[in-house]
């Protein structure tokens, strides 16, 4: 029995649907997180488990309790909100022990699990302090402290990093991360960020017009992506389109633009119509006259962005993006013509449109 | 980006305001300044306004019990009206504020709709409403809830219905522009951590819109204390306040120098209650709010 359960959950707002029969469960002490761009209904997703919406159809259970139609305030979740949502006529303290004020917890006592959450997101002595006083980054950790001093069971995260500037986003995400695992909280992450999903989940919900369109790991997610949508959502993707010419019994051979390529399918039933997709990293540079090579180009543009050199080169196979870490050498100019391989196991295929449901 | 270079501006920040600081001095300042030295003047009953000068006016105005209750009823109708606009107007912003579109837009007009009449024909409609055989009484006569007319035309009651009638649109207005700044997250925030819709409006909502119901009830203080049209037409001549006292003070007894003392008491009046306010306000919420 998961620890939240979500089943058959809808949201129509009038002729509008937000979210369309979603299922889901999370197990205790996981962490989640819903991946999607605006509008495909992750955070009304968030807000129905808070219980600030209540879903048209479907059931939520908590531990085994239906709680789909409980009040926000009976349901004990710690909710951190992208504008923060502190209280700007409190001071830290005030804020961080609000919930505990209000189930009625004695002053001594919640002076120190206050103390306690805040010395957890390291704002020890910032107590006194209004949230006009703070920094950006400072009023997000009380944010978190709030959630967190009431020992909730689950934690709802809704794109708390997204007003961070970069270099301290990078470090909430590990920070956030290692006290998820500290106290091993169920935690649920609705964010748009690729990255920040990818670095503090255990499972992704990349989420698309109101559905889920994947659900995995991060690297599965990224290596497998069983849809269009999450394959070109997750990082960078080269898109060649082509059409099955045999399938056997790991491979599909695949006419793209007049060039076969063999493709593992995994066992899935491709035909006809198909999209091949592989990652800029996984294809390298080769000198033409090499055996090895799939294909020759001219590199139309070379960008170089400290870690990595990032070209465009046209071949015959269409234009293809290929991300080369830096190792001290810098790839031929702009012009130059060059052979294209990689290694057959890094392609994936996935059906066109409208054949089998996906995509 | 470009700068404004202070040397370079030279004259014409000056020109540019000058008409409006033209017609804030001929307008205002020079008026003020002439009620001012006026009421230092002597009046004799015979010769008028004398060029000699005097304190006798403000310590007949500071001593005379008579103008003591007129202050007082003024101070008392001030206090009604900022009460009933804050307990009106302030649940009245909420619900508005929670309105959808259309209607929203529609329901505020209403709430305006006041500011936009004549002053002289929104209390004749009063009038009508409040007087012996006006609507209300009638309308509470038929009903059989009275058997007598309630005496509301010429009564403080009145006068405070009208003034809060005219003076609601103050507060909404300040009121709103708080809870417009109040970040919608919040009230969720305050749901998420356990506390009630009812303690979530106390704890939270409320005391962030504090600042826009204490600068309505200021608007508010300040145009009642100083309203004129409204208690001479309602209240009528015999239930002064500072303003009619001074109007008849002027144009009744023609003693200038002393309608000039009331004038000048009640601007002072005015300016200290409404300065403290704000200091206090400024004081208690600086470190809170932008």
């Amino acid at each position: 029995m998961s620890f939240l359960t979500l089943k058959g959950i809808s949201k129509r707002y009038g002729d509008f649907t937000a979210i369309e029969q979603i299922d889901l469960d999370v197990e205790r002490g996981e962490f989640l997180s819903l991946l999607g761009p605006s509008g495909c209904g992750k955070t009304t997703t968030l807000q129905m488990v808070a219980g600030f919406v209540t879903p048209t159809t479907g059931t939520i259970l908590l531990d085994g309790r239906d709680i789909t139609h409980e009040r926000p305030e009976k349901r004990g979740m710690g909710v951190v909100f992208q504008s923060y949502a502190l209280f700007p006529h409190m001071t830290v303290d005030g804020n961080v022990g609000f919930g505990l004020e209000m189930r009625n917890m004695k002053r001594a006592a919640r002076a120190e699990r206050v103390a306690e959450a805040l010395d957890l997101v390291r704002l020890s002595g910032l107590g006194g302090r209004y949230p006009k006083e703070l920094s950006g980054g400072q009023r997000q950790r009380v944010a978190i402290a709030r959630a967190l001093a009431m020992r909730p069971e689950l934690l709802l995260l809704d794109e708390p990093m997204s007003n961070l500037d970069a270099k301290l986003r990078e470090e909430m995400h590990i920070e956030l991360r290692a006290i998820q695992k500290r106290l091993g909280i169920t935690t649920i992450l609705v964010t748009h960020d690729q990255v920040e999903a990818m670095t503090m989940s255990d499972r992704i919900a990349v989420m698309h017009r109101g559905t889920i369109a994947q659900l995995s790991t991060p690297f599965e997610a990224y290596e497998r992506p069983t849809t269009l949508f999450a394959s070109a959502f997750l990082g960078k993707t080269n898109l060649l389109p082509g059409e099955v010419l045999r399938r056997n019994g790991r491979c599909a051979e695949i006419d793209v633009a007049g060039t076969t390529l063999k493709v593992p399918h995994e066992g899935r039933h491709v035909q006809g119509q198909v999209n091949v997709y592989i990652r800029p990293e996984k294809v390298h540079l080769a000198t033409i006259d090499t055996a090895a090579i799939r294909t020759t180009g001219r590199i139309t543009t070379r960008v170089f962005t400290g870690n990595q050199w990032l070209l465009l080169i046209d071949t015959g196979l269409g234009q293809l993006s290929v991300a080369q870490p830096n190792n001290g050498a810098p790839p031929p100019d702009e012009g130059a013509q060059v052979g294209v391989a990689w290694s057959d196991d890094d392609l994936r295929v996935l059906q066109k449109e409208g054949l089998d449901g996906h995509a | 980006m470009a700068t404004l270079d202070n040397d370079r501006a030279g004259a014409a920040p000056w020109l540019l305001s000058a008409p409006a600081l033209l017609l804030f001095c001929g307008l205002l300042l020079v008026p003020l300044v002439l009620t001012l030295m006026l009421s230092f003047h002597v009046f004799s009953d015979s010769q008028g306004t004398l060029a000699t000068y005097t304190l006798r006016n403000y310590i007949e105005v500071i001593t005379d019990p008579y103008y003591g209750s007129i202050f007082g009823r003024t101070a008392g109708l001030a206090f009604a009206v900022t009460l009933l606009c804050i307990l009106l107007g302030v649940p009245e912003t909420i619900v508005l504020a929670r309105m959808k579109r259309p209607w929203q837009s529609i329901c505020l007009l209403v709430v305006l709709g006041p500011l936009l009449i004549s002053v002289v024909v929104r209390t004749l409609g009063w009038q009508i409403l409040l007087g012996n055989n006006g609507v209300l009484n009638n309308a509470l006569q038929a009903l059989h809830i009275t058997s007598e007319p309630i005496r509301l035309v010429f009564t403080m009651t009145g006068v405070v219905i009208a003034l809060t009638h005219v003076l609601v649109p103050f507060m909404v207005m300040s009121v709103w522009a708080t809870l417009q700044k109040l970040d919608p997250q919040v009230e969720w925030a305050g749901r998420s951590l356990g506390a009630s819709p009812f303690r979530v409006f106390r704890r939270v909502v409320l005391p962030q819109i504090l600042p826009g119901v204490l600068s309505g009830s200021i608007i508010v203080f300040a145009l009642s204390a100083s309203a004129f049209a409204t208690p001479a037409l309602i209240g009528g001549r015999r239930l002064k306040v500072v303003a009619t006292a001074a109007y008849d003070e002027f144009l009744g007894t023609l003693n200038w120098p002393l309608g000039a003392t009331i004038a000048v008491l009640l601007l002072i009046a005015n300016v200290v209650i409404v300065l403290g306010c704000s200091r206090l306000a400024e004081r208690r919420f600086k470190h809170i709010f932008d």
